[in-house]
């Protein structure tokens, strides 16, 4: 069996699973997130912001957050381990991407709850 | 066993006179591989990948531009809920800027991608058409949907 100490839970199979849940979330959420622009051709800024101050919304966004965190992380390091061979190369650019998706966590729920 | 015996004389290379073993050996192997029977294709430029391998990357390479756009993506939502100002400032630039335009379609655009041939990984999941013809097909489905929802979002954006 492979093993890679930077695969996200080190075992390939949880990877795969991981990677499903979370594109269900998050083509859940997009197809919402659609529909809800395209049934509100004429949004306003209280309409908009009154949506994100929901509890379910919230929680439905900070859902997608971190699938989106878990589904980047298992299709880049993917990627980045079929393509970047040199290990401290790999290695390297492997922790950018966990410095970029922690950013992105941090934006997401900073302005989900208002800085 | 007969394959060596009974196979089809290949045309001798001319006689080695002061040529080197190497060179030799060289040359024995292109006539060999210009006279087989086996299929050989010299014409690199009929040779591509097939769809469902196009498909494939062009899912990765959509997954990598959306982790960088969603910068934007990101930037968007949090100006557009932190004050009338700020949502105005959003949805004017979407509105008339051609730049804002431009990346909210390439963005919509890839993740239209990115969607459909996710859709069809989870069918492929689900065991559903794995098979030669299967793969081709579903690939020729997920272009298709793909151009569809990326032209009907450039009609939705401008």
């Amino acid at each position: 069996m492979v093993t890679s100490i930077t695969s996200f839970s080190r075992n390939g199979v949880s990877d795969w699973l991981m990677q499903r849940v979370s594109a269900v979330i998050l083509a859940v959420y997009t197809v919402f997130m659609v529909a809800y622009l395209l049934f509100h051709p004429d949004l306003d800024y209280y309409t908009w912001s009154g949506l994100f101050e929901q509890t379910w919304m919230r929680i439905f966004s900070l859902l997608a957050f971190v699938s989106l965190a878990a589904h980047a992380w298992v299709g880049l390091w993917t990627v980045t381990t079929d393509y970047l061979n040199a290990t401290y190369q790999r290695v390297g650019v492997q922790m950018l991407i966990i410095l970029a998706i922690f950013v992105y966590l941090v934006w997401g729920i900073q302005l989900l709850w208002g800085a | 066993m007969s394959d060596l015996a009974t196979a089809e004389p290949f045309q001798q290379p001319p006689p080695a006179r002061a040529m080197p073993d190497r060179r030799r050996a060289g040359q024995e192997s292109v006539y060999r591989a210009v006279n087989s029977k086996r299929p050989v294709n010299l014409d690199l430029s009929t040779i591509h990948f097939p769809l469902p391998a196009i498909t494939s990357i062009v899912h990765r390479i959509t997954g990598v531009i959306l982790f960088v756009g969603l910068i934007f993506a990101f930037w968007a939502l949090s100006q557009s809920l932190s004050s009338p100002a700020g949502f105005d400032a959003v949805s004017d630039a979407l509105a008339g800027n051609f730049l804002a335009k431009l990346i909210a379609w390439g963005l919509v655009s890839a993740l239209a991608f990115h969607f459909v041939a996710g859709i069809k990984h989870l069918f492929m999941d689900a065991d559903f058409g794995v098979t030669r013809e299967g793969g081709v097909q579903k690939a020729q489905i997920t272009v298709i949907a793909s151009v569809v929802l990326i032209i009907l979002a450039g009609v939705w954006i401008w």
